[in-house]
């Protein structure tokens, strides 16, 4: 089990069907009325900044308009065209940088953009296609190898598929989906959703999916090479960053991200662990996420901690408006200094010391204080698990940082070797973005391996 | 407060707000509604003879808007579907209980004259201001040779309006069809035989929209549908020039004219008044929005009118009627040019591709090279001043049409060297 670490914390005093109801849908779906409200307010543009703002190219003026005119498997495979994770991306998609800031309505004069992506939820929610929207193109005789269900890879091993190539999927975890299934607030994606999603691009056909498959375990990225045509890496960022702090392992602290995977993975969460007083620790959504639903669950005092000021914050305002009205207390300008343990070794809090910028650098006032807290989660970022790229010819992989060096094509320096996703260079941690370079990768790996010009 | 009350063909009405010859209009029971409300007058549901005609079920449709807003009313149902008797007594009783207010009796009748001369003592009788004549009607009475299968023959218009007028005193009011090739010939017609006002317009033969699973179209009955009268906000642009035809037709000019067509609100009041209507008719903003309408619409009229200086009716009645003209008579040296309000815009881009795809590739998008940003410009010397940009814009006075200093003085087409036809053409001077 991996919450063990907080297993002596009391469990949530109500049941699991009550506790389910505070992790239902966050924003719910348009229905009908709604909707055609909605649509009739975009405006249509030309050139539209939101499609242009859009990772993954989505035709928003033209989904929405085929949306007005009633036509909904026109606008979903607009959407799935461009994006086969068009439905978990409406529901985690930080539209309020993305394409609702964009939106011409988002002007000064009327400061109110049109819902775009509830709109395409709402188009997502209610296709209804006979068969797979999508056929394959005439078989290549071409195998490609994909290691990681995550966005990125299950995007790019959809198009690959629909190029006329077959794929196999190495993923590590029981279930595929990635942080669709196991990253995500409970709340944003409700339903089952990432499983369904899974289920309908794998309509496709030509996708196999091997689970329990740990790149760097029982998976070699050399053995892969010589048995596959391509191989397109779609890791993520599997391991937690470190607080570099003594007590870093005692009970009660924990990665965000693991207690969130349990989370969505439990089926009674009135068996979940629910500490009485929690910190967390960190400034983006995953962050963000652990402070609410931990607080849903039943922790009375939720204190987020951040180094630097609101502003600095990842987590968008929209995200930050969450947690507030959620009663999470955030306090900024603070940074860990220690983790308080008590006579049994178990967290019983942590001091902080106070930050401030001088000179445009970070640096500690000197001035501490502490919160008291049954248990303390850190959201302080995911980098590279070295372990999954740990094997002679992995480790030849040229590196940015922690991250994998990839050309604009997601070429890495091994020919035949492609990644995308959260784990290259130019990712940005958005799922709509490991999408895109899903995408774009299968466009590239098929006109290289089948001796073609660039892809159109 | 400005003074809103009116003199129409010699009725007197407080306000040049009446209900058109409609539902609404069907019995005492509304009329009363709508009186209490505070329109000025109603104009009857056409009476006809006995026995009365019967209604289908499922009777209206709609052309909707984007956002279920009608824009456009259909209507098969035909006139009164109660008997003679029944009608002129209920209109009796409410004229004596409502003096002060105008009730006129709209009448369809076969074209012979003894059912004609029969019935006007009867509607005189009731206390009744007038009596209009309904050669309009596009659905099913014209089937049966009346409606506008009268309006639609200017012969017939004539005829059955001298009828009318030889036996009634009351004043009569021609109400024109829509459906033909230029309303001025009806006009003329009913002006030639007598009429005191006309009236227009009537509904337009219509089909709204279909469902295409059961491949009819609507309102459905039993299976089948039929073309019905258009009505509502669509027609009014239709409605307002044919009351301008009307208006500067040498022939007819004078003859008072009660505007009718998607009128729903003050501002769509004033602007058939403008082109010369005396008072109007409205019938399905009120049956979208109930008779509570007249309300703001007399508020906001009298308000407007106060900000004008003009202190009644007749003031403003007929002032566009003279700015209205040929096109042969509209000045070529004049000319506008479009002009984007760059703090206004949005930068939706759709006046640039309107204007490059459809007109006259007169907007410019410059795309700032760091920052993405679109910026669309008028190219002066390519604009040629149509509209389409101010009009596909959606905020409103962002783009404006400018008026340019050519310094060039007043030609028209007739004066025009371009023109090979020209009857007076100027010699250029250099």
């Amino acid at each position: 089990m991996i919450l063990e670490s907080l297993s002596y914390l009391p469990k949530s005093k109500e049941a699991n069907e009550s506790l389910a109801k505070h992790f239902t849908d966050l924003a719910p779906a348009l229905n009908a009325r709604q909707a055609a409200i909605e649509s009739s307010r975009c405006l249509y543009c030309y050139d539209a900044p939101c499609t242009r703002i859009c990772p993954s190219e989505i035709d928003v003026a033209s989904f929405i308009r085929n949306i007005h005119d009633e036509n909904i498997n026109g606008a979903a495979a607009g959407i799935l065209k461009q994006n086969i994770l068009g439905g978990s991306c409406s529901r985690v998609c930080p539209t309020e940088i993305l394409c609702e800031d964009a939106c011409v309505r988002n002007h000064d004069a009327e400061g109110q953009p049109v819902k775009i992506g509830l709109l395409q939820r709402y188009a997502i929610d209610n296709m209804q296609f006979e068969q797979h929207p999508f056929q394959r193109a005439a078989p290549t005789g071409k195998k490609i190898a994909v290691v990681g269900a995550g966005p990125a890879g299950l995007s790019c091993a959809h198009r690959l598929a629909m190029l006329g190539n077959d794929v196999v999927i190495y993923e590590a975890k029981e279930k595929s989906g990635g942080l669709n299934e196991y990253g995500i607030a409970k709340y944003k994606l409700t339903d089952n959703f990432a499983q369904k999603e899974v289920e309908f691009l794998l309509q496709i056909g030509g996708i196999t999916i091997k689970h329990g498959q740990t790149l760097g375990g029982n998976v070699q990225l050399k053995d892969l090479h010589a048995q596959y045509d391509a191989v397109f890496l779609g890791l993520g960022l599997g391991a937690s960053k470190q607080l570099g702090l003594t007590g870093e392992d005692a009970p009660g602290l924990l990665a965000a991200v693991d207690y969130i995977a349990a989370l969505r993975q439990s089926d009674d969460l009135s068996k979940l662990p629910v500490p009485a007083r929690a910190i967390v620790i960190g400034a983006g959504n995953t962050a963000i996420d652990m402070a609410v639903q931990i607080q849903r669950l039943g922790a009375e005092e939720v204190t987020l901690v951040y180094r630097r000021g609101f502003e600095a914050m990842s987590a968008t305002e929209h995200e930050q408006h969450i947690a507030k009205e959620n009663q999470v207390r955030m306090r900024t300008w603070a940074q860990p200094q220690q983790v308080l343990l008590d006579d049994t070794g178990r967290v019983r809090g942590m001091r902080f010391e106070k930050t401030a910028e001088v000179n445009g650098r970070l640096s500690g006032t000197g001035e501490t204080f502490e919160i008291a807290a049954d248990a303390i989660f850190k959201a302080i970022g995911q980098s590279m698990d070295e372990t999954s790229i740990s094997d002679p010819l992995a480790k030849t992989l040229k590196r940015d940082g922690d991250k994998i060096h990839v050309d604009d094509q997601f070429r890495t320096v091994l020919p035949r070797i492609y990644a995308g996703g959260d784990c290259v260079a130019p990712g940005q941690d958005l799922t709509v973005q490991a999408v895109q370079h899903g995408k774009l990768a299968a466009h590239a790996i098929h006109a290289d391996i089948n001796g073609m010009k660039e892809a159109a | 407060m400005a003074d809103l009350s009116i003199e129409f063909c010699g009725i007197k009405s407080i306000n040049p707000f009446w209900l058109a010859s409609a539902p609404p209009t069907d019995k005492a029971y509304n009329v009363v509604r709508a009186f209490e409300a505070g329109w000025g007058g109603v104009v009857w549901k056409t009476l006809g003879e006995d026995p009365a005609a019967v209604n289908v079920s499922s009777r209206y449709s709609a052309h909707y808007g984007k956002n279920r807003e009608v824009l456009g009313f259909n209507n098969i149902e035909l006139i009164t579907d109660r008997s003679l008797a029944i009608n002129l007594q209920e209109i009796t009783q409410v004229k004596k209980d409502w003096p002060d207010r105008v009730i006129i009796v709209s009448l369809m009748l076969p074209c012979e004259e003894k059912l004609w001369a029969e019935i006007m003592p009867l509607v005189e009788a009731t206390g009744a201001d007038g009596i209009e004549l309904n050669f309009g009607c596009p659905h099913g009475m014209p089937e049966r040779g009346m409606g506008a299968a009268v309006g639609q023959v200017p012969e017939y218009v004539e005829m059955v309006t001298r009828w009318c007028k030889t036996h009634c005193k009351l004043p009569v009011i021609v109400k024109l069809t829509p459906n033909i090739t230029d309303v001025r010939a009806p006009a003329r017609a009913a002006k030639a035989g007598g009429a005191d006002a006309v009236s227009l317009i009537n509904t337009i033969n219509s089909i709204t929209h279909l469902d295409l699973d059961q491949m009819v179209a609507f309102p459905i009955v039993g299976g089948a549908s039929t073309h019905g009268g258009y009505c509502g906000s669509a027609v009014k642009p239709i409605a307002l020039n044919m009351v301008a035809e009307i208006a500067r037709d040498p022939q007819t000019a004078g003859l008072p004219i009660s505007g009718i067509g998607g009128i729903g609100n003050w501002r769509d009041a004033a602007e058939f008044m403008a082109l010369g209507a005396g008072c109007v008719q409205v019938c399905t903003a009120a049956m979208l929005h109930g008779f509570r309408i007249v309300e703001e619409m007399k508020d906001g009229l009298s308000r407007w009118m106060d900000q004008k200086g003009y202190q009644r009716i007749s003031d403003f009645q007929g002032k566009a009627v003279p700015n209205t003209t040929d096109w042969k008579y509209l000045d070529m040296n004049y000319k506008v040019i479009a002009q984007i309000n760059q703090d206004d815009c949005i930068k939706c881009g759709r006046c640039y591709v309107a204007c490059e795809d459809t007109s006259h590739q007169s907007i410019n998008q410059l795309i700032d090279a760091a920052t993405g940003v679109r910026t669309y410009e008028v190219n002066k010397e390519e604009c040629v001043g149509c509209n389409l940009c101010e009009i596909t814009c959606p905020v409103q006075g962002c783009i404006t049409m400018v008026p340019q200093d050519t310094g060039k003085p007043y030609m028209n087409w007739t004066q025009d060297p371009r023109n090979p036809r020209a009857e007076n053409k100027v010699v250029e001077t250099v």
